[in-house]
């Protein structure tokens, strides 16, 4: 299971790393997909297989799906990606990488840290866990999403209301129609 | 997990082997079986009883050239077929045959099942945005919200299934139906799963996103030769996993009277709904897309809901 672990990590770093360079942004979501299929890998061989299937369904299945809807819809054509590489200069990501690579430098510090390994061996976390988890002692958090996912459905749908509109005028009552010619 | 039978790659190899040739023979099946609905007599020339046909087909459609538009995006273009049939047989793994015959006894075997099939969704996507072309793009378009959309009320209709085996384990789910097939205390459940179902593998009524009459074959307008045969494969393969995985979870699997081996009760059970499906394709106009979309936010969310709470609130009282 270690090695599966380490190739899924290297595949998830190398697969980001394409996310954050690619210039085609619909090349750039589909290393996005893979990396979260990766990340899938790695929580499997942790022993969390539920979190896997869902880091699956949501985030590759769902979202990304989604985030490439709006995309499409966007039409982007070879300007936009020379665009984009005029703008990814080295001035403009050379100032985050080097924050970046101090945080990486505290997180590799932590986890080689002798006082912080984890002692105890890993334990699968099933879906029974998960649920029984969710609604034992974090019910709160789950009854808080509830209500902002209420709030957005109600919201995403007052946004989304239209007037009926008719579509051919044999459809239209008879006065309308009448009044238009 | 640790299921390294001696026969195991001969499970892996038998699955593959009939998979590809259950959705190659389906072609013939369902093209004999929609001319005996309509009335004619559908192709009938090449060998017995036409039987030939699939052959001719594959054999032309491997030597098609094999275009690739220039304008095309051409990675994504020719990424995109092998997602659809990669997904679909990837599903194949977690379906328990028959005691004993299944690749891989996950028990996270529903959610692999739901995980696969929303990667299923990519290919569409990919391969109308990739083939840049209007009819393409706006029937992927289509198919991106449609499976999506369905996707959800589909997760939401195995739920009940899973409340009452207590498990997201399919063998354990099959186990759980001796004495009672869930689709009579899931009657619900079950007919949104098969709708979604048909709108996931977007087959006739709901084939939205290649309406051969508006967009010209929507997402593979552009595809040719044995691009297009994945699509055509997947879609079968992908009626034949919805039509596994119906029987899986609702009737009941291998379950069966015992004078057939329980492989013949999956199969026969399998084979009734693959005809249902033809028969859905033979008999029914397709609805608008705004009508597809309303028919499965506005009734088919809040009923698989309440299936849900109902389903819940009576396991809760059977146990306490």
């Amino acid at each position: 299971m270690e090695l599966t672990f380490y190739f899924a990590a290297a595949v998830a770093t190398l697969a980001t790393i394409m996310t954050i360079t690619r210039y085609n942004i619909i090349h750039a979501l589909l290393y996005l997909v893979v990396s979260f299929l990766a990340v899938a890998v790695v929580f499997f061989t942790l022993g969390a297989p539920f979190m896997a299937a869902l880091e699956v369904i949501i985030y590759a299945g769902a979202i990304v799906v989604l985030i490439i809807f709006v995309i499409m819809m966007l039409n982007l054509t070879h300007e936009d990606v020379d665009k984009e590489k005029e703008w990814l200069t080295p001035k403009v990501w050379v100032g985050p990488a080097i924050l970046s690579l101090v945080l990486l430098a505290e997180l590799a510090y932590i986890i080689l840290a002798p006082d912080t390994q984890p002692t105890e061996a890993l334990v699968a976390v099933d879906a029974r866990l998960v649920g029984m988890s969710l609604y034992g002692p974090y019910m709160l958090g789950v009854q808080l999403c509830g209500i902002l996912l209420m709030a957005g459905i109600v919201g995403a749908y007052h946004l989304g209301r239209q007037k009926k509109k008719v579509v051919h005028r044999f459809l239209q009552p008879k006065e309308e129609r009448s009044a238009a010619i | 997990m640790e299921t390294a039978a001696p026969n195991y790659l001969l499970i892996i190899g038998g699955v593959l082997f009939v998979m590809l040739n259950v959705a190659a023979a389906l072609i013939w099946v369902e093209r004999r079986m929609l001319a005996l609905w309509q009335d004619r007599y559908g192709p009938n020339r090449a060998g017995p009883f036409g039987l030939l046909i699939v052959a001719a087909d594959s054999i032309k459609l491997f030597f098609k050239q094999d275009w690739v538009p220039p304008f095309s995006d051409k990675p994504v273009f020719v990424l995109a077929p092998a997602i659809v049939v990669v997904s679909v047989l990837l599903s194949f793994v977690v379906i328990p045959f028959a005691p004993g015959i299944i690749v891989a006894d996950l028990n996270i075997g529903l959610l692999f099942f739901l995980a696969m099939s929303s990667m299923g969704a990519y290919s569409i996507i990919l391969g109308g945005w990739a083939s840049n072309n209007k009819y393409s793009l706006l029937g992927a378009m289509r198919g991106a919200a449609q499976m999506i959309s369905y996707e959800v009320f589909m997760g939401l209709a195995l739920m009940g299934v899973v409340l009452m085996a207590g498990s997201f384990n399919l063998r354990e789910i099959v186990e759980a139906q001796r004495g009672l097939w869930f689709f009579i205390p899931q009657i619900l459940g079950f007919v949104i799963f098969f709708i979604a179902g048909i709108a996931e593998t977007h087959r006739l009524p709901f084939d939205i996103p290649e309406a051969e009459s508006e967009l010209i074959a929507g997402f593979h307008s552009e595809y040719s030769g044995m691009k297009f045969g994945m699509f055509f494969i997947g879609e079968y393969m992908g009626i034949t996993l919805i039509s596994c995985m119906l029987v899986t979870l609702y009737f009941g699997g291998w379950l069966g009277p015992d004078f057939l081996p329980p492989i013949v009760w999956f199969i026969i059970k399998v084979v009734a709904f693959l005809m249902i499906f033809i028969l859905l394709r033979a008999s029914m106009p397709r609805p608008r897309y705004d009508q597809l979309m309303e028919f499965g936010w506005k009734i088919l969310l809040p009923l698989t809901l309440v299936n849900l709470m109902i389903t819940a609130a009576v396991v809760l009282w059977l146990e306490g």
